[in-house]
């Protein structure tokens, strides 16, 4: 087991998916019930299904300074940066650490990919066109590439890309960072946008829910995909701001795409993120749950909630109001998580009605207005990749 | 507070286009050849079963295959080790399928191709043959992809006090990607590194990363071009050795190889 760590403070945080650009919209949605999910209208070849997109993207091209990162994936993140004051409050901490002193990681699943589909759909002779051809657009660090010129950072900087825990992992890499001394604050981003390649691929894995996803309910049907960034700024301090606590990352051992039968590499996160958070089950207000609304996942994750906490615990899924943003989920719900903390309230499990009768003590269905001190995320990948984040209220 | 991390060597996994393992490469280096990198890499590594061996794409055999290596002259059960993998593209060959699919036919993708297709393919195999439920990562970091993931193994390693897998892999391709992101070079190199000296303990890494650097060395062309000779020839000669890695804009990762 590992041994608790000392908190640390979330001192800037937003979000920006398809409920709208910052905090506000965010717990705006989340109280009206209102989904951002809508038929998809983003495939050139009709796939029928719900999508969680963010409108504007195709007319907001990046600043003309970073112009040879423009991609969907970057423009997302330069919009999100931009929301409650974010690059801001990263600007000044990097001016009072030290460039040097300040990590930015990033993590996303798919990157930039969606421009190196539109150069493959736009071949010349078998070669990319020139407007494409940036080897900027196709690496899977295009979003690290992009930020660390748009912020100045000079701290350690890397994208993780495992898949759907990426930007949840990135606390923790963060969390390393700080407490060894390496660094005295870390930005995090977590950045994942629309893409042929995850609705088609999902497609093929027969995992995508024709209409809205319903998480954890028995008639449940898939995922709806949906795109978002989010950003965290970490540090020691912060007078005022919540706390990650802890967190634990584990492996399934068992499957590229199934999860775990028992959920037991997301027993091993849990108990780890208990351990470096120095709480138990019973002191967890809140569980934001992976809850993808794939037949496999939610019913693993739903005995794994029933085992490990108790009946009184308050958990759900909130990918009835975003989709599942794939590596950007990690981020999105974590901002979930600590909107949670902040205004007081259990965000319930949007579109689903009858709930897996394993699970059925502990999920919200409806909102429920409570004191929330601790809050849990999970989120787990493909590659049976998995991470959960515990978050605190201030001290 | 100076963020020096020293990580001691207890394994080397190696495979080059004629360079089956870390022997190999330690010979041909210490006789001042420089290893070729054209060509396939020719991984099929013991760790997988036959039949993940021909499903597993060519990236998570080199991977696996060097991970492997270090694992067995560590003598560490990978079981038990976390484990970071680093590359630069990921794999080209699937990415490349993928979009010429899409364009073409994208109700045709394959599922297997999809999940395939995550830049942690090589973690999960890897964790699923090896029975590993430790805490796995998959990061990418351009052509500073072996310093950031050498690093942030080495991060792992001291904030766990535990040994660590670290491997670093990639595989040349041919199509349009490829000829955009000029990749033609086959490389797999792994450590199990160790914040305590061993009885397996080869030689030491003393890290520390430079973000004050206005002479930092540029971030181009690929990770081996920048990591590969300095640091593998200083470990197959048992020298010591300094050197300075490009670790993103404006930073280095400054390595001291501590025979």
């Amino acid at each position: 087991m590992p041994s608790r760590i000392p908190p640390l403070a979330i001192t800037a945080y937003t979000a920006t998916s398809a409920l709208g650009r910052g905090r506000h919209a965010h717990v705006e949605a989340l109280r009206g019930r209102r989904s951002g999910l809508r038929a998809n209208d983003f495939t050139t070849t009709p796939l029928a299904c719900a999508i969680g997109r963010v409108d504007g993207l195709e007319a907001s091209p990046l600043p003309t300074e970073w112009a040879a990162h423009d991609s969907r994936n970057n423009r997302l993140a330069w919009l999100g940066l931009g929301a409650d004051a974010f690059l801001d409050a990263a600007r000044e901490a990097i001016a009072r650490h030290g460039a040097g002193r300040v990590a930015l990681l990033a993590g996303t699943s798919t990157a930039s990919i969606g421009s190196t589909e539109a150069a493959f759909r736009s071949l010349e002779d078998g070669r990319f066109p020139a407007a494409l051809a940036a080897p900027v657009l196709h690496t899977p660090h295009s979003l690290g590439l992009f930020l660390q010129e748009a912020l100045g950072t000079r701290g350690p900087c890397s994208t993780i890309a495992t898949a759907c825990s990426s930007s949840a992992k990135i606390f923790a890499q963060a969390e390393r960072l700080i407490r060894l001394g390496i660094v005295d604050a870390a930005i995090l981003a977590g950045v994942d946008t629309l893409c042929g390649s995850v609705l088609f691929g999902f497609n093929a894995l027969e995992l995508v829910s024709p209409d809205a996803c319903r998480p954890f309910d028995v008639a449940r049907r898939g995922i709806s995909i949906g795109e978002a960034a989010g950003f965290v700024l970490l540090e020691r301090e912060g007078a005022g701001a919540p706390r990650l606590l802890g967190y634990g990352e584990s492996s399934d051992a068992h499957h590229m795409s199934t999860p775990h039968p028992h959920g037991l590499g997301a027993r091993l996160a849990l108990a780890d993120a208990f351990a470096r958070a120095g709480i138990d089950a019973r002191e967890v207000d809140y569980v934001n749950l992976h809850g993808t609304a794939t037949v496999k996942n939610d019913e693993v994750e739903a005995a794994v909630l029933a085992d490990m906490f108790p009946p009184t615990t308050r958990a759900s899924s909130t990918k009835g109001w975003t989709g599942h943003t794939l590596g950007a989920a990690g981020i999105l719900e974590a901002v979930i998580s600590l909107l949670a903390i902040e205004h007081g309230f259990v965000p319930g499990t949007l579109n689903t009605e009858v709930a897996e009768p394993a699970c059925s003590a502990q999920l919200a269905l409806a909102n429920e207005e409570r004191a929330v001190r601790v809050a849990l995320s999970n989120s787990f990948g493909f590659g049976g990749n998995n991470c959960t984040l515990a978050f605190g209220c201030a001290a | 507070m100076n963020g020096m991390l020293t990580v001691h060597v207890d394994g080397i996994g190696w495979r080059s286009p004629g360079l089956a393992d870390w022997a190999a490469a330690r010979a041909l280096l210490r006789d001042g050849g420089s290893p070729a990198l054209l060509g396939a890499s020719g991984a099929s590594p013991a760790v997988l079963p036959p039949n993940e061996g021909r499903r597993a794409p060519e990236t998570v055999r080199l991977a696996c295959d060097v991970a492997g290596q270090a694992c067995t002259m560590a003598a560490r059960e990978p079981a038990h080790l976390p484990c970071v993998f680093a590359s630069m593209h990921g794999d080209l060959a699937i990415t490349e399928h993928m979009c010429m699919t899409l364009a073409a036919n994208p109700l045709e993708l394959s599922p297997t191709k999809f999940h395939n297709s995550v830049l942690n393919a090589a973690a999960g195999y890897w964790t699923v043959a090896t029975q590993c439920h430790a805490a796995s990562n998959a990061l990418s970091a351009s052509g500073a992809s072996f310093a950031a993931g050498l690093f942030e193994a080495a991060v792992e390693a001291h904030a766990n006090e535990a040994p660590i897998l670290f491997t670093a892999y990639d595989v040349g391709a041919c199509g349009a990607l490829a000829g955009a992101m000029r990749a033609e070079a086959s490389i797999g190199v792994a450590f199990v590194l160790n914040p305590e000296r061993s009885a397996h303990t080869v030689a030491a890494l003393r890290l520390r990363h430079d973000g004050d650097g206005d002479d930092a060395p540029a971030l181009r062309g690929s990770w081996f071009d920048a990591a590969l000779l300095p640091l593998f020839g200083a470990l197959a000669h048992g020298h010591c050795a300094r050197l300075r890695l490009p670790a993103g804009a404006g930073s280095a990762l400054a390595i001291e190889v501590l025979a």
